[in-house]
């Protein structure tokens, strides 16, 4: 009977003696299993196929047409001018992305008022953000378009007339062609910057919005009472104490403009002639787009940007492990 | 590392059931068109075929065709079917150096193909080898408004002098003269195809792209020229960098631009942007040099056999019977295309009728750009194209850009 075993001395066994310590990694296995498998050996993987030359193809006999280059890859990337003008275009994304802290930071002190419908409107900075990225970037793709959408319409507006061509059909003559935003060189990746601060602002928007509810009034009042006003106020009172806000709104953002892709690939695919690729971009046309197929070389781009990721991510991580040690 | 890959796309392709086990009599076609015609088309085809092989069990998977091209990739060694349908040229080139389509030069040999697709069959031979037996191809060259020609007196240009001669009452009345769509860059290789096959011919047009000649070389130099000339003197419409194809058709259907280099499809485009047949034409991309045998751009589709065929007998007896003059023609009637077996009547059209004309006539057939020249370069020389035509300035700094990726492409 079970009430037998009850008075008879009990011996420990190895499990009970370390159940603490164990039931942690015990609940951490099924995500330390899929974080392996989908994160972490993907990157040793991909270290290592960057020391190859592959087509992504197999023989007959399954075995791998890969060829060990050793560090060669990173030799052409070093020579190859698309490598540069994407890395210098992620550092255009990383610097104006940062536009999207302070702009999002005074719309959140905008809508930080109680005026009937504030709900509202907070939604409505909000809905970028929810939207998907890829409609973000078809809204604005038809934004710029020339020929339909609001920059040429204001621009044929101004400079166009209406006549009828030789067939009878009205068209519109033009001084000068409408600006093509998204087929300049030169501001194409602008443009681009341009559609992804939209929902980043509103992004940085409702992290602010959530700080500014933490601001500590009677620290508002007390700086009031000793004259402090504007920009004054703003910078030595509600600032510091939006501290952990800016901290997340600067993380975010930093990750966001260094892993824009999505924007890209529906805009311009890249183009015109490459000009507005990021590292991101150039690796998936590399490696698995219709003309790449060239995995090794693929993989070289992607170390580059993990090992730029690695310095901001690394980063941050110090900073968060020292915060926390101070805040005990 | 790379077996696990290759289990873990096993395991992929397995899951998506493009395939299905095969025994003896069981044959598995891949095909890679799911538009209404061409698979009717096809699916007609392979009817025909079973109704005179009726011992022969066969099974047909249809993929979307961008889906295909990367599904190919992995089915070929993880679960190959017996027959696939892919492109000649370089397009077929890594898998036939891989190893992972089988000749087939007793097919050809057999029934007397190289006989009646020998205009074909350099495109489809690779290293003496012949692989596959093409279907359906289509021809190139300029679609142009007839109404406004008629209305501005112009006639079907013969060479180049009169190209450039007819585009100026073209500007005058406020008509540019060509329209096309640059953002997906292809198009811009039809261009830069029939004027390098037009000042230097076929076997220029080969060398470059088989990598034995550079991008700076005073022929393809030549070829940039011209095409500048027909730039500055002709010209294309604004914003082509920010269109596709078919958005390049309005221009064209409203009567604002007169002629487009296109492949046949398009001709369906332009019907249903509402132009009536009377209103199109065809003709040939006109003569440069008169010295230069005319060759033009011709891409193909075709069938291979895997090396992984399951049952490659009865895949070569399909191979065979796709290949007959009674099989292509109505096929290729039906989705409006030319039948590479030059013993097959066409269809009833007059871009057909043209189109037989011009490609039966020709002195060699390319495949387009960026199906004789590997991907990379194709990719790298497509967006050298489009720069160029942004800003024609650009010209030799755009050679030299393509000749250091040329090095890197062909070792």
């Amino acid at each position: 009977m079970a009430t037998t075993d009850a008075n008879a001395p009990t011996k420990a066994s190895w499990i009970q003696k370390n159940k603490l310590s164990i039931a942690p990694w015990f609940f951490l296995i099924p995500a330390l299993c899929f974080f392996a498998v989908y994160v972490v050996i993907p990157i040793f993987e991909s270290l290592y196929l960057s020391l190859f030359e592959w087509n992504g193809l197999y023989r007959a006999d399954g075995t791998s047409t890969a060829e060990f280059v050793g560090f060669e890859n990173y030799q052409k990337l070093w020579t190859d001018p698309k490598f540069w003008v994407s890395l210098k275009n992620n550092v255009l994304w990383l610097f104006l992305f940062m536009l999207a802290v302070p702009v999002g930071l005074f719309i959140a002190l905008f809508l930080n008022q109680t005026v009937p419908g504030m709900r509202f409107y907070k939604s409505m900075f909000f809905f970028p953000f929810v939207i998907s990225q890829v409609v973000v970037g078809l809204i604005f793709g038809w934004f710029y378009n020339p020929d339909f959408g609001v920059v040429g319409s204001i621009y044929k507006a101004l400079y166009c007339e209406e006549v009828t061509n030789l067939l009878g059909n009205l068209t519109t003559r033009c001084d000068g062609s409408p600006p093509d935003i998204l087929s300049s060189a030169e501001y194409a990746t602008y443009g681009i910057i341009a559609a992804g601060l939209w929902p980043q602002i509103a992004y940085c928007m409702i992290l602010y919005l959530t700080g500014l509810n933490n601001v500590a009034v009677d620290q508002i009042e007390a700086a009031r009472l000793d004259g402090a006003k504007g920009w004054k106020m703003l910078w030595y009172v509600v600032v510091p104490q939006l501290k952990p806000a800016t901290f997340i709104a600067v993380v975010v953002t930093v990750i966001g403009a260094l892993r824009s892709f999505d924007m890209i690939a529906i805009m311009t695919q890249g183009g015109p002639f490459g000009s507005t690729n990021v590292l991101s971009y150039y690796m998936f046309e590399t490696a698995i787009s219709e003309y790449g197929e060239r995995y090794g070389y693929g993989s070289a781009i992607a170390t580059v940007l993990f090992a730029i990721m690695l310095v901001f991510i690394s980063y941050f991580l110090y900073r968060m492990y020292q915060d926390e040690k101070g805040g005990r | 590392m790379f077996h696990k890959t290759k289990t873990a796309l096993a395991a992929f392709a397995a899951t998506t059931a493009m395939t299905s086990a095969a025994f003896a009599g069981d044959l598995v076609i891949n095909f890679d068109d799911l538009n209404p015609a061409p698979k009717a088309a096809f699916e007609a085809a392979v009817e025909a075929f079973k109704a005179e092989n009726p011992d022969i069990n066969v099974t047909v998977n249809i993929n979307d065709r961008e889906a295909h091209k990367t599904a190919i990739r992995n089915f070929l060694t993880a679960d190959a079917p017996d027959v696939t349908s892919w492109y000649p040229g370089n397009r077929m080139a890594p898998f036939t150096d891989a190893g992972l389509f089988q000749g087939v030069d007793d097919v050809w040999d057999d029934n007397g193909l190289r006989d009646t697709f020998a205009a074909i069959e350099p495109t489809m031979t690779r290293d003496g080898v012949t692989y596959g037996v093409p279907y359906s191809y289509y021809q190139w060259g300029i679609y142009y408004r007839k109404d406004l020609f008629d209305k501005l007196g112009l006639e079907e240009p013969q060479t180049w002098d009169e190209l450039l001669a007819a585009c100026a009452p073209m500007k005058e009345n406020g008509v540019t003269p060509f329209t096309i769509g640059t953002k997906f860059l292809w198009t811009a290789a039809g261009v830069f195809d029939y004027i390098n096959l037009r000042t230097n011919g076929y076997e220029v047009h080969n060398a470059l792209t088989a990598g034995e000649i550079k991008y700076t070389d005073p022929r393809i130099v030549n070829t940039f020229k011209n095409w500048e000339t027909l730039i500055n003197d002709c010209g294309f419409v604004d914003n082509h960098a920010s269109m596709s194809w078919q958005d390049a058709l309005a221009p064209f259907a409203n009567g604002d631009a007169g002629m487009y280099v296109m492949g046949n499809f398009a001709v369906s485009g332009m019907k249903d942007a509402g132009l009536t047949e009377e209103q199109i034409d065809y003709f040939q991309f006109p003569q440069i040099d008169a010295s230069i045998p005319r060759a033009e751009e011709a891409p193909a589709d075709a069938f291979f056999i895997p090396t992984n065929a399951k049952n490659p007998e009865d895949a070569k007896k399909f191979l065979a019977f796709i290949a007959r003059a009674d099989i292509q023609g109505p096929w290729n009637d039906a989705i409006g295309q030319l039948p590479p077996n030059s013993e097959a009547t066409i269809g009833e059209s007059k871009f057909l009728k043209e189109g037989m004309e011009t490609l039966s006539t020709a002195a060699g057939l390319a495949q387009f750009y960026d199906r004789d020249a590997p991907a990379a370069m194709a990719k790298a020389g497509m967006e050298g194209f489009q720069k160029f035509m942004l800003d024609t300035s650009t010209m030799m700094e755009v050679l030299e850009e393509l000749d250091r990726v040329q090095a890197e492409v062909y070792k």
